[in-house]
């Protein structure tokens, strides 16, 4: 008997999973149309690797992440890419983002799979290579890529592995019909996921209230070392930090993740697709989903190719549309109304509620919050959610930092339990997210005072360098001068010679002026940069106007130059850019200079 | 089709705020009736008044705030709150003794603060508090004496009659001392054994008074059962006032025993009614066990050295003012950290 820890509070809601489980999975089938989001979970969303009107072939990437956190996308059957276009996406805020659309051609015709079947004679970093390119994201909660999670720090080493099969969430049952169907396959995508991590301990935790899945999942692993533990029902159990101390008693210290603590969880559907991306070449291109819900008459779970439309779902479970009053995507303490069916499954996306008004029923009106602790009392973090609520409505934020807003999960279980109907968890995402816009102001603020500094200073030192160079112009000028009168003085009697020279000087100066003429009518015909700084005065070599051009180019360049050092101080992402202005303005420097360098020969010559 | 679109969670399972004050009142039923039966019909005309008069001071309040009538009057607030001033006052206050407490508990203590949960103070205790330093002799010397419904006790008319005349001073044949005022008075120049022979004790420990305790023990373990209430309070608070007893009372001739510190006076109606109020008890558990023990050593040191035989409404009071400072100082360990995290929050606490 595996020894078990509780966690603090919890609740009991009500299950509703019975109408789900009746049927086994059913194929939902190809719809008519797959919307496929470039982004389905966390990190960066993918870019298209196709263009419209391409053939794409069942399991073909369709988009990749190129640098970063994320998995690429494949096409869940054979068809022809229709659009890529900003489409309705699930998402809370009910917002637009870029998709993939598919028009399937109906021979849902695999591109060349490669299963592998001794992965234990692979490098270990190869597998983990296949696991990434079969776009595996985790399938229980956010969807952080697997590989990267089966990748802990150096420095951790994982000695329990937990296959998440809680499933504390009232309604969803796509993990417990996942559990009884698929126990073999979530098997052997443990035992590639054990192979990798390689574990003391292998534990599939599972809430007692589906012994069905229990009986499969103990079958299946009858044999091995893997333990599958009957947890106590309690919401939230199946929360990654709930679970890991039912089944440690360890707590994964605040602000780290539990391979700090030797733990790391998995859920039973991402083995599955897992261990379908090893044995059978196959990317994760379909998940179950539960549709449920007083609204649809044969509620039940569905193997869905991603990117199918909810509503095609919900047709196929037969909704009844004027008994719908919301549609919930994910559980009902902690999934997202949709404003409409009109998005895409995504590889996150484990439950649909359709349900009437009498099943999610509008809660009563809020009324004051008289402390009663229930809140308290029901937090799986123990926190003082009450106190939370105050410092949230009276945006005191740094008070509720204080009483670690940010450790709170989201759970749902204070509002649950909550006599006066605050609705908690609303008001503590309100209080999160004005502090995270408050901190990336300061960030920016912080990073414009830098910016203002440091051109301040450079501005102080360009003025004090031009000013130098002024005074030491001026102290030349004033030696020539004085030289100049000297000379004078000194040879009045070759005035004469001076003048013929003169004259044979100045009709030199006329045919350099000639040539130059004739060259600028040349270089006019030809396209040249408009008021380029190199283009030479068009009258006569200008020395002056051509040092101050010179001049500017040096001090443009300087300025980006020290941009650009900035830039690359804060590590900024306008880099590039800057590193191209000031090649520019390097070239522009020379072609100055160079302008220069000929007025003066030619004056030279001139002279 | 126009969906719903809310945040989640999208289901609950509470007991409405209503329905807990409801519990609450149906849970002092037993000690108003050991009350009733034990001295008269006082306590159930002054619960009658003083509930009539808090709904109608919270109804006007909430008139003045331009608040809902029927949205906040529907909580049951200001229904427990004159029933606890009811089931506190003496049998006799008059009539406008215990109008001034309820309009002092409803209109200064609770509504000028902002309403249900945001009164720092418990009103009913802060309008008890005020009755009682403002007319000491209405409020020591009315206390009926025990007399048996059914015996020599005074009618209903009579004891209506007597709190509408308003008078101070009821006729000596009706009133006693409580037991906690006699053996106060007595202790010091009278044996243990002198001050026990006062009828007022009977033959028990407090004649009449260890029933009424004894209802208001069991309403309370009821709150406890259905959770309404949490252990924490009462159990500290009656804890800290017999482990003071027991240390410094041992000697009954020189202090009450404890069994009288247990079963007469407020007691169990202060401990499992009263101080567990939640808008102006501490919030955490420990803060909880705290602010019980202050309310438990505080009524022994007032009932013992100070000039009341009874303070529970000063005990609660004082602690309520202790509250912020309690709950600065006992957050909960949350998950996934080393230690509580204490204090007032800084700017450098990140």
């Amino acid at each position: 008997m595996t020894k078990l820890w509780d966690f603090h509070g919890g609740i009991h809601p009500p299950e509703n999973k019975q109408q789900s489980t009746s049927r086994p999975i059913r194929n939902a089938g190809i719809p008519e149309l797959l919307v496929l989001p470039l982004q389905q979970h966390i990190g960066q969303p993918a870019e298209t690797c196709v263009t419209v009107g391409d053939r794409v072939l069942k399991g073909q990437p369709i988009a990749d992440v190129r640098d970063g956190l994320g998995v690429p996308v494949h096409a869940p059957t054979s068809g022809t890419v229709e659009s890529i276009a900003r489409l309705p996406v699930p998402h809370p805020s009910g917002m637009d983002d870029w998709c993939i659309t598919l028009r399937p051609d109906g021979k849902d015709e695999w591109i060349d799979r490669q299963p592998i079947t001794d992965y234990r004679q692979q490098d270990r970093q190869d597998i983990l290579a296949v696991i990434r390119n079969a776009g595996i994201a985790g399938l229980g909660g956010a969807g952080f890529p697997t590989d990267i999670k089966l990748r802990p720090p150096k420095d951790r080493k994982v000695s329990t592995l937990i296959l998440n099969g809680a499933e504390c969430e009232p309604y969803i049952t796509a993990d417990d019909m996942t559990m009884r169907e698929r126990a073999t396959e979530i098997l052997d995508g443990l035992k590639v996921m054990a192979w990798i991590l390689r574990p003391e301990r292998c534990v599939i935790a599972i809430e007692d209230n589906k012994p069905e899945a229990l009986a499969a999942m103990q079958t299946a692993a009858a044999g091995t070392q893997t333990e599958v533990v009957a947890i106590p029902t309690k919401y939230p159990s199946g929360g990654e930090k709930q679970l890991v101390q039912i089944l440690t008693g360890l707590e994964v210290p605040h602000g780290g993740i539990p391979a700090d603590i030797g733990v790391m969880c998995q859920n039973v559907g991402t083995a599955v697709a897992v261990g379908r991306a090893i044995f059978r070449g196959e990317p994760l291109i379909s998940r179950v989903v539960t549709i449920t819900g007083e609204a649809v008459t044969g509620p039940g779970n569905f193997d869905t190719l991603l990117g199918t439309p909810v509503d095609y779902l919900l047709t196929a479970a037969g909704l009844q549309p004027d008994r719908l009053d919301r549609l919930v995507l994910g559980g009902p303490m902690m999934g997202y109304t949709l404003p409409s069916p009109d998005v895409p499954v995504v590889k996150t996306s484990n439950c649909i509620i359709a349900a009437s008004v009498s099943e999610l029923p509008a809660p009563p009106p809020e009324q004051p919050c008289i402390r009663c602790g229930m809140c308290a009392d029901a937090c799986p973090m123990e926190l003082l959610p009450q106190q939370l609520l105050w410092h949230s409505r009276a945006s005191e934020f740094e008070k509720a930092e204080h009483l670690n807003l940010f450790d709170c999960i989201e759970c749902g279980a204070c509002s649950y339990v909550c006599p006066s109907s605050i609705p908690l968890v609303q008001y503590y995402r309100f209080a999160k997210g004005e502090i995270r816009i408050q901190r990336a102001e300061q960030l920016k603020a912080d990073r414009a005072r830098e910016r203002f500094e440091a051109r301040q200073a450079r501005l102080e030192r360009e003025q004090e360098e031009k000013e130098a160079r002024r005074k030491e112009r001026a102290r030349a000028a004033a030696e020539a001068q004085a030289r100049k009168k000297a000379e004078a003085v000194e040879t009045p009697a070759q005035a004469g010679e001076a003048d013929a020279d003169r004259a044979a000087k100045a009709a030199l100066v006329q045919q350099a002026l000639a040539r130059k003429k004739a060259k600028a009518a040349q270089d006019s015909v030809a396209p040249v940069e408009p008021a380029g700084p190199a283009r030479p005065a068009a009258e006569a070599p200008d020395i002056e106007a051509l040092e101050k051009q010179l001049e500017q180019a040096r001090g443009k360049l300087d300025t980006m130059q020290s941009m650009l050092d900035d830039a690359r101080a804060a590590g900024a992402d306008n880099v590039e850019k800057l590193e191209r202005a000031v090649a520019k303005n390097h070239d522009r420097v020379q072609r100055a200079g160079q302008a220069l360098e000929e007025a003066r020969k030619s004056l030279q010559a001139a002279d | 089709m126009a969906l719903v679109q809310q945040s989640s969670p999208h289901t609950r399972h509470a007991r409405p705020t209503s329905q807990v004050m409801l519990w609450v009142i149906l849970a002092a039923l037993p000690g108003l009736a050991m009350q009733t039966v034990f001295f008269g019909w006082g306590n159930l005309i002054n619960v009658i008044w003083c509930i009539a008069l808090a709904i109608a001071a919270e109804a006007a309040m909430l008139t003045l705030r331009r608040r809902s009538l029927g949205f906040f009057l529907r909580d049951n607030t200001a229904a427990v709150t004159g029933l606890l001033l009811g089931l506190s006052l003496p049998q006799f206050a008059p009539w406008w003794v215990s109008a001034v407490a309820v309009i002092t508990a409803i209109v200064l203590a609770k509504q000028l603060y902002g309403g249900l949960g945001s009164n720092p103070f418990n009103p009913a205790m802060a309008g008890y508090a005020l009755v009682l330093i403002s007319f000491p002799v209405a409020m020591t010397t009315n206390w009926a004496q025990a007399a048996l419904l059914w015996g020599d006790a005074p009618g209903f008319g009579e004891t209506l009659r007597i709190i509408a005349s308003g008078q101070q001073t009821v006729a000596d044949a009706f009133t006693m001392a409580t037991p906690l005022d006699e053996y106060k008075h007595k202790v010091g120049s009278h044996t243990a054994t002198e001050i026990l022979a006062h009828p007022t004790f009977g033959d028990g420990i407090a004649r009449g008074w260890e029933w009424v305790n004894g209802a208001f023990l069991a309403g309370g373990l009821v709150l406890l059962a259905l959770r309404i209430i949490s252990w924490h309070i009462p159990v500290s608070m009656l804890g800290a006032l017999a482990v003071m007893s027991i240390a410094f009372g041992s000697n009954a001739d020189q202090y009450a025993p404890l069994s009288l510190h247990l079963l007469a006076g407020g007691t169990m109606l202060g401990a499992f009614f009263i101080a567990t109020d939640p808008v102006s008890a501490a919030t955490s558990h420990q803060g909880k066990i705290i602010y019980g023990a202050g309310i438990g050593i505080l009524l022994y040191v007032i009932r013992a050295w100070g000039n009341y035989p009874d303070a529970v409404a000063f005990s609660v009071l004082l602690m309520n003012f202790a509250v912020p400072f309690i709950d600065h100082y006992t957050p909960p360990r949350t998950y996934g950290h080393h230690k509580a995290r204490r204090g007032i929050a800084s700017k450098t606490s990140g």
